[in-house]
């Protein structure tokens, strides 16, 4: 029916299913080897990975991001000294290339001062909410070009900590509303920030409080179930699932304890010590963020949360006004899928039974 | 938006932060290997040779496996091209391998068109990859490519020069696939021959500007061995299944009165490099140059041919989204037209039914009537008999009485001599 579809040549152009079950080649062919061509490439090419850090001010957003990639990428702002609390929310990017062990990582983050600190926090979430559609409408735009580079950059948000206050008791509302919204557009972990203000069995009532809450609005954080591939993926992401959100401490100096330097916050009853993981989960936020699942958190950006922006952008194409409205990016609509259609687009083709919320 | 005030230190001098502990994204290579071992690969060959060349005997040498397929004979009436996957398994990497080979290539009389299918199917892959790419609705990931990555070009070994149908076919294949052209069947010819054809071989290309795929050498890991491998091109193979024992190893080789040739020894030809370049160290590449360059300039041609012009960047998007919407207008439109078509010769259909029927029925009447006619007719001739025959009766029977009247009044009057007469005649 497309006019567009060439018929194919005599024989059926689209290979034929395989016949034969898999073979074991007998010797070495040489298979394998593309994986190492796969890592020099990718090496050469570098990473790039793209974070924001969504909270209050004062729970240690920038505290943290420092703590994660070990390096001073935003100065910790002192809470109260001289930096005034803005008056509306602002979206700051910073970007950084760091490298470790000859892999290169142009890493961004973006942080949300004034989020959640005014009188009337309606509407808070939609600048986010337009800043992540707008890195989704760059990389569209890049990607229907005509003449594309041949790597597209990539600013899309991968990933988006949210700091839920230690309160306690359970989610705000103003939370349960950001989540919702949030993590239909994007892979969100959220996390309980300052948790060195929780005793360890305030944390897990906290936790289970939060969790149950999570349940009860059908928020879908990060690692979503309808995303495990295989048995071990699923193990794996279940036992994520079972400690999410984490109780992080943040901290970007170091003290000696026990005659090793580690960082960690010095108060008068003792040193909270970051990287253990009797103090806090920071380790478990770290592995998931950067050392097992980086790649994953880009993955599903890319196949799950930019299609769906994709199929809605190109089905309301005929909706939206046309003219300088399309690359001004201002009419980009801030509370894309709301209806639950676009949702559905899964990795694979898991049972239905998988996706809903 | 107006709240919204995005304060962006980025640009290409971004700032190298040193790190002041292990951080532990030096796994991300291992990340991404990963992923790609569960999704498996997928790579595929193209074989453009002429019938009798040994493409398929290479190709089960190369992958160390028989695949299956009977060899084509030498009367096909044209080219044609038969494509078959195979799924294979080494240690943990799953590999969806496609080998495409032309059947009946270079066996016809006349030649003129004979690159015109082999340039389709190519196109076809592309054209397919493209409208999955354009879908709304797309799933790219899990997308079984079937784009031509490779494509060996298998030259006779005459030890002349090339001939000029695959000069005509190289040229029209080079700006769509990664060509690799090889010396098939080497053993026919002799060492000194071979420099000389390999020479040959390359000026001619370079002088009618046939691209070949030049292996990459700009990595340092693998530029000083793709170098030295591109002095070689175009290699010299030879393909066999045949295991034999040679010293104390099974090999595979071919065997002749005067000696055996090794598949796998370099100094008889140049099979492992053929392996080394196409698998083991070039086969991501070939991937990429075939995505990147290859397919984007399908692409970018077949979009300019559907419509957009280049003219500023304001319109590209634009007019790609107007002809979305276009198209679907066309789309829906067109629906339509086939839903009325389809509904008048449905109509009309019923129309016809129905004046057969008619006629049918016309007809049924008419049959009706005439045996009606018929079995009057009968009927009449037959009451007619039945009435002959009845007048005959009763004349006969008017006859009997009388003659019998008559022979009552006669045998009265001289009856008793007739009878007498007749009982004399009876005695």
């Amino acid at each position: 029916m497309d006019p567009l579809r060439q018929s194919p040549s005599p024989c059926s152009s689209r290979p034929s299913s395989p016949r034969t079950p898999p073979c074991e080649t007998l010797g070495d062919v040489g298979i394998e080897a593309v994986l190492d061509q796969l890592k020099i490439k990718a090496m050469k090419m570098g990473f790039e990975f793209n974070i924001m850090v969504v909270g209050q001010s004062g729970l240690g957003k920038s505290t943290m991001v420092n703590t994660l990639f070990k390096s001073k990428m935003w100065k910790s702002t002192l809470p109260g000294l001289g930096v005034p609390t803005p008056q509306t929310l602002q979206l700051q990017s910073v970007t950084h290339v760091i490298e470790e062990k000859g892999v290169k990582l142009k890493l961004t983050v973006t942080d949300t001062p004034g989020f959640g600190d005014q009188i009337n926090n309606d509407k808070c979430w939609d600048p986010i909410l337009g800043y992540i559609n707008e890195q989704y409408e760059r990389y569209l735009q890049e990607e229907i070009l005509i003449t594309r580079q041949r790597h597209i950059p990539d600013t899309r948000v991968h990933c988006c900590v949210y700091f839920v206050p230690p309160t306690g008791h359970c989610l705000r509302p103003l939370d349960i509303e950001f989540l919702q919204r949030l993590c239909r557009v994007v892979n969100v972990v959220p996390v309980i920030a300052r948790a060195d203000s929780l005793t360890l069995e305030e944390r897990e009532t906290f936790r289970s409080r939060i969790q149950h809450n999570l349940r009860t609005h059908c928020i879908d954080v990060y690692p979503q179930k309808c995303f495990d591939e295989d048995i071990n993926d699923r193990i794996l992401n279940s036992k994520i699932r079972d400690r999410i959100p984490f109780a992080v401490v943040g901290a970007d100096q170091e003290h000696l304890v026990n005659g090793r330097c580690v960082l960690g916050r010095k108060t008068k009853w003792g040193i909270v010590e970051v990287e253990n993981m009797a103090h806090c989960e920071f380790p478990l936020l770290r592995d998931l963020l950067i050392r097992s699942h980086l790649q994953d958190l880009k993955d599903i950006t890319h196949n799950v949360h930019y299609e769906n922006y994709r199929v809605y952008r190109l089905n309301e194409s005929h909706v939206l006004p046309r003219g300088p409205g399309w690359v001004n990016l201002a009419p980009a609509p801030t509370d894309p899928p709301a209806t639950p259609g676009p949702w559905k687009v899964c990795r694979r083709a898991h049972d239905s039974s998988d996706e809903e919320c | 938006m107006a709240a919204t005030d995005i304060a962006r230190q980025v640009g290409e001098g971004c700032r190298t932060v040193p790190l002041a502990g292990h951080v532990g994204f030096d796994s991300l290579p291992d990340q991404l290997v990963n992923k790609s071992v569960s999704q498996g690969f997928c790579f595929n060959i193209l074989c453009v040779g002429e019938t009798g060349l040994g493409k398929s005997t290479l190709m089960d040498t190369l992958f160390n496996t028989k695949f299956e397929g009977e060899p084509a004979t030498h009367t096909q009436p044209g080219v044609q091209l038969r494509s078959s996957t195979y799924d294979l398994q080494e240690s943990n990497v799953g590999l969806k391998l496609t080998i495409v080979s032309t059947v009946g290539f270079g066996d016809q009389i006349n030649k003129e068109d004979s690159y015109k299918p082999i340039v389709e199917f190519i196109d076809a892959q592309f054209e397919a990859y493209l409208q999955e790419e354009l879908k709304i609705r797309r799933v790219l990931h899990t997308y079984h490519d079937s784009r031509i990555h490779a494509c060996l070009y298998f030259i006779a070994p005459t030890g002349h020069s090339l001939k000029s149908l695959d000069l005509v076919t190289m040229k029209k294949l080079d700006s769509k696939v990664n060509i690799i052209p090889i010396i098939a069947k080497s053993d026919a010819i002799s060492k000194s021959e071979l420099t000389k054809f390999k020479i040959k071989i390359t000026s001619e290309l370079v002088s009618n500007g046939v691209q070949i795929y030049q292996f990459p050498t700009d990595d340092e890991s693998v530029a000083e061995i793709n170098g030295t491998m591109n002095a070689h091109l175009p290699f010299a193979v030879i393909g066999s299944t045949e295991e034999l024992k040679i010293g104390n190893k099974m090999m595979k080789a071919r065997q002749y009165p005067w000696g055996t040739v090794q598949v796998e020894n370099e100094a008889h030809c140049d099979f492992v490099k053929l392996r080394e370049m196409l698998i083991r160290v070039n086969m991501e590449d070939l991937r990429e140059q075939t995505h990147s360059r290859h397919y984007e300039l399908y692409r970018r041609c077949k979009l300019e041919e559907m419509g957009f012009k280049d003219t500023d960047p304001d319109s590209k998007p634009f007019s790609l989204q107007e002809t979305y919407e276009a198209k679907r207008n066309e789309f829906l439109g067109e629906l339509q037209k086939k839903e009325e078509e389809m509904r008048q010769m449905f109509v009309q259909r019923v129309k016809e039914k129905e004046a057969e029927l008619k006629e049918a029925e016309k007809e049924l009447h008419e049959k009706f009537d005439r045996l009606k006619k018929l079995h009057q007719d009968e009927k009449k001739k037959l009451e007619d008999k039945k009435k002959s025959l009845d007048d005959e009766v009763n004349a006969f029977k008017q006859r009997k009485t009388a003659a019998e009247l008559l022979q009552s009044q006669g045998s009265q009057a001289g009856g008793s001599q007739t009878l007498k007469r007749d009982k004399e005649k009876k005695n």
